[in-house]
């Protein structure tokens, strides 16, 4: 973790973190969210791995407060200030920001306007200079959001979000399904430089070691079965690229569901 | 000849069994002069002025009060069908359906107002129609039968707006406009009717449009005002080529019932018809969509598209959506969509996320949803008055409600 102790990286180290103590959440009444912990600093990257079902979007989900995704047991807070039971605008605004898999599409509703809604003041600059920082075509940002947009774009558009709100910290889900290479290039680019620009600490969720490529993490989680069951460097990933998730799922209650 | 019934697919699901014919009283032959003050269609909410028209034309109660021409082509010529001489056009003639309502506008209208384009004109500053209600000195509740002809030439082109206003709250009132629209070969008509009448006002229009080979018909209809809204579109596609476009958008609040009904005629090859209706009922208010798309035998490689969408924001709201294909020919490409629903969770729980409180995050969403037909409007400078008034009424009503429905569930 010696990126921490960067210049640029202190900085923004206000001592405030995300962390996440013993979180179990459920969707529907079925356990998705079985304990989990975890600490973010300003400035920091950690990536969550795992495979399909284990339980990691619930997990993101449970984070922003998505309604329909239960918080059983367990505490999230950003800088000490708690966000269970908080709606996920005050989520937001307390300083969280959720990058979706698959960014939902609103007719008519441009990105402009939303973002000021958001922020309570104008948009307009920083919108086209963030626009321009990550390739996303201007023109887009008349369109209605993510409306006739491709994946790609609409990963972008989320990067753009992200750098208007310039929030504390950015948990992205599944920020590289559906990307082509550029397009992942593009946004782990604009992630590391956020990581000094403002000092966004970052949670990135994936199945794919491909985001690791372009990502550098300082910390690399395994979650399988709701759990998180192995925690380390970027060795971590190297090692999950050579034998997959078989081996950490040996012995590990619950991951067989 | 009968009140139509609810029996009848036409008027299936609309309030019609309840109507009282009786507790009409037609406005007659001394309503002919009556003045007009100035500044009276400023009880409109679109101020004319605002559309920077070429032509600015006020009817009372149906009959043509007075026509100011600010900047119009001389043989642009709206007039009434009474100071016709000879020829008046030939009323009904794009009528394919006739029912009591078209009856009686029939028979009790004062003179069509009559707008003529003649072959050739093109005239880009809209064509400002304004058909005031004025309740004042009307014995009983008032039954008003405006009648609007227009006829845009071959390769002629025209923007025209009909606005439908009462001056003040009539009480008790039946309003009965007929509008025929004529476009001719290659010729092109804009046409926006916004409709803004009283809360005790049964109102219970018509639309016609027929167009000829290769010619444009775009249309939008606005209903905002009136206890119930109904407004019948039939539009035709004539002859090869012929493109039609219809939009329409309601919003209910209170116990308002907004009934739309749509016909997209295809009657020779090539034509194509595009439908889009959007409408948001609040409160105990309800709205009727029916839309039928008739490719009649030889229409061949002809294209129709019907879309209808409809937001119920509350719970005590209900909306009816029902498609229908009338298709006699193989070689043709039709579809259709539609939907009925409160406001999506998704898109609330991701404008939320962004740090936008429920109710704003809501106001965006329905303002949105009707942004989506504003930006396809035919006539954008209307839709700046329209887009202001509707964001007035949705903002309304959803403060009308109680808390919008929690988003957190730890």
């Amino acid at each position: 973790m010696t990126a921490l102790e960067t210049p640029e990286r202190s900085l923004h180290d206000d001592g405030a973190s995300l962390s996440v103590r013993g979180l179990r959440a459920e969707v529907r009444g079925k356990v998705v969210v079985q304990g989990v912990d975890l600490e973010v600093r300003r400035g920091e990257v950690q990536v969550l791995m795992g495979p399909n079902g284990s339980g990691k979007s619930t997990f993101a989900h449970a984070l922003m407060g998505r309604p329909g995704t239960r918080v059983t047991a367990g505490s999230i807070t950003i800088g000490g200030h708690e966000l269970v039971g908080l709606p996920s605008w005050e989520r937001a605004r307390a300083g969280l920001f959720l990058a979706l898999q698959d960014p939902i599409e609103v007719p008519g509703v441009r990105l402009g306007p939303m973002l000021e809604e958001a922020l309570g003041e104008p948009v307009e600059a920083r919108l086209r200079a963030e626009a321009a920082a990550i390739g996303f075509d201007v023109r887009m940002l008349e369109r209605s959001l993510n409306v006739d947009l491709s994946g790609g774009e609409k990963k972008r558009n989320e990067m753009v979000q992200l750098g208007v709100l310039r929030p504390p910290f950015c948990v992205l889900d599944e920020i590289d399904s559906g990307l082509d290479v550029d397009a992942l290039g593009a946004v782990a680019a604009r992630l590391e430089r956020a990581t000094t620009e403002w000092g966004l600490g970052v949670v990135a969720v994936t199945h794919f070691t491909r985001l690791l490529s372009v990502l550098h993490p300082d910390v690399v989680h395994v979650m399988i079965g709701g759990r998180i069951v192995a925690t380390g460097g970027p060795e971590l990933a190297d090692q999950l690229e050579a034998t997959g998730y078989g081996t950490f799922s040996d012995g590990v209650p619950g991951s067989e569901q | 000849m009968p009140l139509p019934s609810e029996k009848e697919e036409i008027w299936r699901y609309s309030p019609i069994d309840a109507f009282d014919l009786d507790r009409y009283v037609p406005v007659g032959e001394e309503q002919r002069d009556r003045p007009i003050q100035s500044g009276r269609s400023s009880a409109s909410w679109i101020a004319p002025e605002e559309l920077a028209p070429g032509i600015v034309a006020v009817t009372a109660n149906g009959w043509l009060q007075r026509v100011d021409r600010v900047e119009a082509p001389g043989s642009v010529v709206v007039r009434s069908a009474l100071d016709l001489d000879a020829s008046p056009p030939a009323f009904g003639a794009v009528l394919s359906d006739v029912d009591a309502f078209v009856c009686m506008n029939d028979a009790f209208h004062p003179g069509s107002v009559v707008l003529e384009v003649p072959a050739g004109v093109q005239m880009d500053a809209p064509i400002v129609v304004v058909h005031l209600v004025e309740p004042e000195g009307l014995d009983g509740a008032p039954a008003i039968f405006p009648r609007m002809t227009v006829e845009v030439g071959e390769g002629a082109r025209a923007r025209l707006v009909e606005l439908l206003v009462a001056r003040s709250d009539p009480g008790v009132a039946l309003v009965v406009p007929v509008t025929e629209l004529r476009v001719g070969e290659k010729g092109d008509l804009s046409y926006v009717a916004v409709q803004q009448l009283g809360t005790r006002t049964w109102h219970i229009a018509r639309l016609c449009g027929e167009v000829e080979r290769e010619g444009r018909l775009r249309t939008l209809t606005v209903g905002l005002g009136a206890t119930y809204d109904r407004s019948r579109s039939d539009v035709t596609a004539k002859g090869e080529g012929a493109a039609t476009e219809l939009r329409s958008a309601y919003f209910g609040s209170d116990t308002q019932v907004h009934d739309v009904r749509t016909i997209q005629e295809h009657a020779a090859p090539r034509t194509t018809s595009d439908l889009l209706c959007k409408g948001a009922v609040a409160q105990e208010s309800r709205s009727i969509y029916s839309g039928l798309i008739r490719i009649r035998h030889g229409a061949t490689k002809s294209n129709a598209m019907q879309t209808n969408h409809n937001l119920v924001l509350d719970q005590r709201s209900h909306a009816d959506s029902v498609p229908n294909l009338d298709i006699e020919e193989n070689d043709v490409r039709c579809s259709h969509a539609s939907s009925v629903g409160p406001i999506d969770e998704d898109q609330r729980y991701y404008i939320e996320s962004r740090g936008v409180p429920p109710e704003r995050a809501e106001r965006l969403i329905v303002l949105g949803f009707f942004d989506d037909l504003i930006d396809r409007s035919p006539m954008p400078e209307a839709m700046t008055a329209v887009r202001r008034q509707i964001g007035e009424r949705v903002v309304r009503a959803l403060a009308s409600r109680s808390a919008p429905p929690g988003d957190v569930c730890d």
